[in-house]
């Protein structure tokens, strides 16, 4: 039968082993194939300033993107693809809530250039190897 | 209770049992939301309401750990607590630090990270309260006559909590890398550390309820954690799947992410085993039965319904819906939520030295938040199965699939109504039982 100095054995020692292999591959993740993947070359200053107004405005509280947020808006990994550049500019630059069938979005009224930092990183998110995500709906009437 | 230092427990019970009250509140605002009555949006826009439910979750939960803390390690290691002064300090700075988070996401003042939407600069008070209360707490164990496992596991899961906070403080221009790290911090606490925290209280309140021998008890425990960082550390990777992550995290996420049921299938086994071999002699029935409820509704909340769409092949059309919702609202509340409750109903009569106990309203309020509950959760389930096929099967637009769904948020309020009713109960019966008081001392 198993001793109680057996058991804190098997939880330490799988502990540091587990963790161990974890580390190795988040380390080999982030510095060889996530560059890739993201394409991190892309990654310009109007991208950067995008992000930190995605950020401090929390868009992610009724947004999903790569699939992560929350889910009272749009998926927004391939907006830029659904909608376009037009689309985009206008529900981020409209002084009155932008509300396609009912459903209010805070009107941010967005300068043009704040828009446009968005947009590129809308651009750039949307260019990611996500393996395979979002998925093409494979019922849809073709 | 042994020590009179141990009262200060109560204050951050208080604290918990109120932001509860304000989580739900914010979660009625969003389910009307959903449903249409987006009436607050000028006040209180859909992000603030989403951000507030979320963080005020995590503050209540960490607020009901501090407190069982602040009562189990004087116990365990047989020794007052450190300062009750301090402790005192660190409660009122957590009360802050909440309060000015929650005002502040209201003024557009937070970061737009999933659970970890406080600010930086809030952060580091985060760091300081949480610093403060690791060094009560391990002052306390380490100058005490004992140190048990129960009082080890737990403390290590706390430390570790503080410890991996930090890789979700430091900013990525990436997006992809920013969100690798703040599921260090998510994942590995729900689905790692806090599980310590839940495994060293779960034990402290079966060495009290069922009288079975500590030795046999904190064996088991150590079963359990182990299982639990075997295959929850490298579960992370199921959130590493569709975010810009190597495609091999599909295997081993899918792998090691479908064994994390297995801790909590032990910790059930654990707890109802070790029930069926007690003495079954301690008065206090309601504490048992939330003991046992969070051992079993943690196995079906965190650990079935993670499985139901942990796999890759699964999740590629569940991730970002609202099947990720069901899965969170009873594993949340199986695994911690009702930990706190069960830890609350044990250490009232042992702070108060009044036994309300056994009444008509906390039973009442164990049934009708956990049915109240489980209803939500079907709704949830509901309202994501419908998305999921609507939206991401037939390619249904967002908006004509969320009309769609506002039916079953409408079941998801009728249920939510009746898990508050249970809630309140559960809050009455807290408040009837006063604040602790000295003449529940009891001599060693």
């Amino acid at each position: 039968m198993l001793s109680k100095k057996q058991a804190k054995l098997f939880f330490l020692g799988g502990t540091v082993v587990f963790f161990l292999i974890f580390i190795g591959l988040s380390w080999h993740s982030l510095s060889v194939e996530v560059p890739k993947q993201t394409h991190e070359e892309n990654l310009t200053e109007a991208v950067i300033r995008g992000k930190e107004i995605f950020d401090s405005n929390n868009c992610m509280g009724c947004h999903t993107i790569l699939g992560e947020g929350a889910y009272y808006a749009p998926e927004l990994t391939k907006v830029m693809e659904r909608r376009g550049v037009g689309y985009v500019k206008a529900a981020l630059m409209s002084k009155v809530p932008w509300a396609p069938k009912g459903r209010k979005m805070v009107a941010y009224g967005f300068s043009d250039d704040e828009a446009n930092d968005l947009v590129e990183f809308f651009t750039w998110i949307g260019n990611m190897d996500l393996n395979g995500f979002p998925a093409e709906p494979d019922l849809k009437n073709k | 209770m042994k020590y009179r230092s141990q009262k200060v427990a109560y204050l951050f019970f208080a604290l918990s049992m109120a932001l509860l009250v304000l989580q739900i509140i914010y979660g009625f605002i969003m389910g009307f939301a959903h449903m249409g009555y987006d009436v607050l949006h000028e006040i209180i826009p859909f992000n603030a309401a989403t951000a507030t439910h979320k963080n005020l979750l995590v503050v209540w939960l960490l607020s009901g750990f501090m407190g069982a803390a602040y009562y189990i390690i004087p116990e365990e290691a047989e020794i007052e607590l450190f300062s009750v002064k301090l402790a005192k300090l660190q409660f009122w700075s957590l009360a802050l630090v909440g309060v000015a988070s929650v005002i502040g996401f209201h003024f557009n003042w937070w970061e737009g990270r999933k659970f970890l939407e406080i600010p930086r600069p809030l952060d580091y008070l985060v760091v300081i309260n949480v610093l403060l209360f690791l060094g009560i707490i391990l002052k306390t164990l380490y100058s005490g006559k004992k140190r048990t496992t129960t009082a080890m596991v737990m403390v290590m899961g706390l430390v570790f909590a503080a410890l991996l906070y930090l890789p979700g403080m430091i900013w990525f221009d990436n997006q992809t890398i920013d969100s690798f790290f703040r599921w260090w911090v998510v994942h590995l606490w729900v689905e790692g550390v806090w599980e310590l925290i839940m495994g060293g209280i779960l034990s402290f309140l079966l060495i009290k309820l069922t009288g079975v021998d500590r030795e046999v008890i904190e064996k088991w425990l150590y079963v359990i954690v182990g299982l639990t960082f075997l295959s929850g550390i490298l579960g992370t990777g199921h959130h590493f799947y569709f975010i810009g992550t190597p495609k091999y995290w599909l295997m081993i996420g899918g792998i090691f992410s479908a064994l994390e049921p297995l801790a909590f299938l032990g910790m059930a086994l654990f707890a109802i085993s070790m029930y069926k071999k007690g003495e079954k002699r301690h008065p206090n029935k309601i504490a048992i039965t939330w003991t046992l409820g969070t051992a079993i509704v943690s196995f079906v909340g965190a650990g079935l319904l993670g499985l139901a769409h942990t796999l890759p092949s699964v999740n590629i059309w569940t991730h970002g819906t609202f099947v990720t919702a069901m899965h969170g609202h009873l594993a949340f509340w199986g695994a911690y939520g009702m930990l706190i409750f069960a830890f609350i109903s044990y250490v009232m009569p042992q702070l108060t030295g009044r036994k309300l106990y056994n009444t008509n309203l906390s039973t009442y309020a164990f049934w009708l938040s956990n049915i109240g509950m489980v209803g939500m959760t079907t709704a949830l389930g509901a309202a994501g199965i419908t998305q999921v096929y609507l939206e991401r099967k037939v390619g249904m637009d967002f908006m004509d699939a969320q009309i769609a769904m506002e039916p079953h948020f409408m079941i998801l309020i009728a249920c939510a109504t009746l898990f508050f009713t249970g809630v309140i109960m559960f809050i009455v019966n807290f408040l009837k039982y006063g604040t602790p008081t000295d003449q529940a001392l009891v001599k060693n």
